[in-house]
């Protein structure tokens, strides 16, 4: 008789991963590749001016004074538009942001600002996605956010939304 | 009835609003090397790492641009003198493990290296046992 009950585990067990399937598919897949880089140094980079009317940036611009957030972007890019109000109002609150501009061409960037605004205080054109792949984003936008000694504290995966912005603000001030 | 032809054929035509550059792809990320050495490292290496924006394939297998500057990346440092586990090595520094198809033992991984040996041990055992029982069996009866 005890047997007989030894019988059932299998079935059990495949049942179970049945389930197990089963409530998977429900799921909603998290497609976000995250950093592996928060707490990390910022890697070495210096990248040529996106469009005339702002310097490059290179990680220099990105060490010493107060923490700064590195969005990256591109002018392509759909959701970066619906991030521009949000990044004007952290540039209100005094937040220092530097772009890094994602395979881009110039009069490309200068008509997206001219259009959304203009939050940053320089921008870097990175045509190959070498700094972005050194950061360990995996798409645009991101938002990074840099302390004064140029670690990576924090990232944002995909566009700010007005309830991001309090989220932004408050890493920032944890980088301090 | 013409109509419906037309709106038909346009709703062909119609482009979905890609979110795509129309930057030219990096320099290596569709010229092989030069040397057919160091290309069959890259591109052994291409094969196994993943895709971030098509996650379900290798960036050898993917038309994305990320996809093509990865390729630059990988055949880049090669060139430079690298070897392909110190490229696979630098993107899992950056992205974790998920970024690489080669599955290595840590600590979210290791089940998947100990199940199979556990499982094999466990039916070997259950095996010798019956078999072990037969035999007793068979000398009782002999």
């Amino acid at each position: 008789m005890r047997n007989r009950i030894w019988l059932w585990v299998p079935l059990a067990v495949f049942a179970f991963f049945l389930g197990l399937a089963g409530y998977m598919l429900t799921q909603e897949k998290d497609q976000f590749v995250e950093s592996t880089m928060i707490g990390e140094p910022l890697p070495d980079f210096a990248l040529q001016p996106a469009f005339a009317g702002l310097p490059g940036a290179a990680k220099g611009d990105l060490v010493g004074g107060g923490p700064r957030l590195l969005n990256i972007w591109a002018s392509w890019c759909l959701p970066c538009i619906a991030e521009a109000p949000q990044l004007e109002a952290l540039k209100e609150q005094g937040v220092e942001i530097v772009g890094i501009a994602i395979r881009d061409r110039p009069e490309d960037v200068a008509n997206f600002l001219a259009r959304h605004g203009n939050p940053y205080t320089r921008i870097g054109s990175d045509a190959i996605s070498e700094v972005q792949l050194a950061i360990g984003s995996s798409g645009v936008p991101e938002t990074f956010v840099i302390d004064a000694q140029g670690m990576i504290r924090y990232q944002h995966i995909g566009d700010i939304r007005e309830d991001d912005v309090a989220v932004l603000l408050a890493e920032l001030e944890k980088a301090q | 009835m013409n109509r419906a032809i037309i709106a038909f054929l346009l709703a062909l035509l119609a482009i979905p609003l890609a979110a795509q550059d129309t930057m030219p792809p990096a320099p290596y990320a569709y010229n092989q090397l030069d040397d057919p050495a160091l290309e069959a490292q890259a591109s052994e290496l291409m094969l196994t790492l993943r895709c971030l924006k098509c996650q379900s394939q290798s960036i050898a297998d993917s038309d994305a641009p990320m996809a093509g500057d990865m390729r630059h990346q990988v055949r880049s440092r090669i060139l430079a003198g690298e070897s392909p586990e110190e490229i696979r090595s630098w993107l899992v520094a950056r992205y974790g493990d998920y970024v690489s198809y080669n599955p290595t033992i840590s600590a979210t991984t290791w089940p998947l290296f100990a199940i199979p040996v556990l499982m094999i041990v466990l039916v070997a055992g259950v095996l010798l046992r019956r078999l072990g029982k037969r035999r007793d069996a068979a000398e009782d009866a002999a």
